[in-house]
């Protein structure tokens, strides 16, 4: 039997790729792509404790369940953000997004 | 006998996930970016097998690597001139010494941590089960979730609207 | 249980690395058997006729995202009909009320959208 702690150590690496990837990256939709990596890692996680640590409820898959849907929402509006911006500025680079700072 | 072939799967899923996401994480182009991205959810929705979490396996095949992906291709067609020039900011260094602190807290944690009795054999998923507690217990959430949806599509249709 | 579900799983397996192997032999062998001459003539994207105007790189018109907004969001309608569709007789009269709510606020989206010409195709 697999120990809970591999899963965990999986979802860190995921996430920390994550968290690299919104970090450093310049273009919206890599970014988005890099939060998508992030909730896979949170996904992981949460079904690794369901089924392991309570396996009488369903509440970690029921969560998963959840995160998957407003992960759904949140990419699509987020793209839908990201084109707006390409046909506003013809560029989706978050950088070059600057009238908001001083 | 089958513990040999548990644990050579779970190695194997691990290294197309990871191996997926750090492409993702470093390749520039975008089209390259996105396929890394649903070799990841494959191996995802692979490790929720091994999990003995099979809905959920289903539900991420269907929604990440079926839609959401082609939501990213389309958006990717949509925004031509975004493949160019998409180099990494100047903060990438800071950005992978936090990334580097955070995976290393993180393992920490994990390996510190006594998370006490673990019972997998006695765990059954069932979609029967996880439809009863969504429309009993998680009720609200289930409604709010179509809320969300809906003002997600409001929202998507407000936001790409000609004009 | 974990070893029923293996067994289950075996011919995903084989069936995956079936077609791995199929692909990249198929690919191998087209390598090793097909002569290679570049010529100029080739390379180009019609070998008679006229030379081609503009980018290979057709653009999509922004309105297409929105049936792809559209196709997720029922995606996951239908994600979550599944298991209320295998509790629906054990949960009783209630379920039915709460899918239909469900669907109610997801078909204002769509009336929405229709409203505003998005599933016109033009």
């Amino acid at each position: 039997m697999i120990p809970v702690q591999h899963f965990l150590l999986l979802g860190a690496l995921l996430f920390s790729l994550g968290v690299y990837g919104v970090l450093s990256r310049r273009n919206a939709v890599l970014i988005i792509l890099s939060v998508e990596l992030m909730l896979q890692a949170v996904n992981i996680n949460l079904v690794a404790f369901a089924v392991y640590l309570a396996p009488d409820e369903f509440v970690g898959l029921i969560f998963a369940l959840f995160v998957i849907a407003v992960a759904a929402a949140e990419v699509g509006l987020a793209l839908a953000i990201a084109l707006r911006l390409f046909r506003n500025r013809t560029t989706a680079n978050v950088d070059e997004v600057d009238s908001l700072r001083w | 006998m089958t513990g040999v072939g548990e644990v050579a799967a779970f190695w194997i899923l691990a290294t197309i996930t990871v191996g997926s996401a750090v492409v993702v994480a470093l390749v520039r182009d975008l089209v390259r970016a996105v396929v890394a991205l649903v070799g990841s959810f494959l191996g995802v929705a692979g490790l929720f097998i091994l999990l003995s979490a099979e809905f959920l396996a289903v539900v991420q095949v269907l929604i990440y690597a079926g839609a959401i992906s082609i939501l990213m291709v389309f958006a990717i067609a949509l925004t031509p001139r975004s493949a160019r020039d998409n180099a990494e900011t100047a903060m990438r260094w800071l950005a992978l010494a936090l990334a580097l602190a955070m995976v290393g807290l993180l393992i920490a944690v994990a390996t510190v941590t006594e998370w006490g009795p673990q019972a997998k054999e006695g765990f059954q998923e069932t979609a029967s089960a996880i439809g009863e507690a969504l429309l009993n217990r998680y009720v609200l959430p289930f409604e709010v979730a179509s809320v969300l949806l809906l003002a997600a599509m409001l929202g998507a249709v407000v936001m790409v609207r000609e004009d | 249980m974990v070893a029923e579900l293996f067994q289950q799983y075996v011919g995903v397996v084989v069936a995956t690395v079936a077609g791995f192997v199929l692909v990249g032999a198929a690919l191998f062998a087209n390598r090793l058997l097909a002569p290679r001459q570049a010529t100029r003539a080739k390379g180009l994207t019609y070998e008679c006729g006229m030379l081609p105007i503009g980018r290979g790189r057709l653009q999509i018109h922004f309105r297409y995202y929105l049936f792809a907004i559209l196709f997720l969001v029922f995606d996951i309608e239908a994600v979550f009909l599944f298991p209320w569709a295998l509790s629906f007789l054990d949960v009783g009269a209630m379920a039915f009320y709460e899918m239909l709510l469900f669907i109610i606020a997801l078909g204002f989206g769509l009336y929405y959208a229709w409203r505003k010409g998005v599933l016109q195709w033009r």
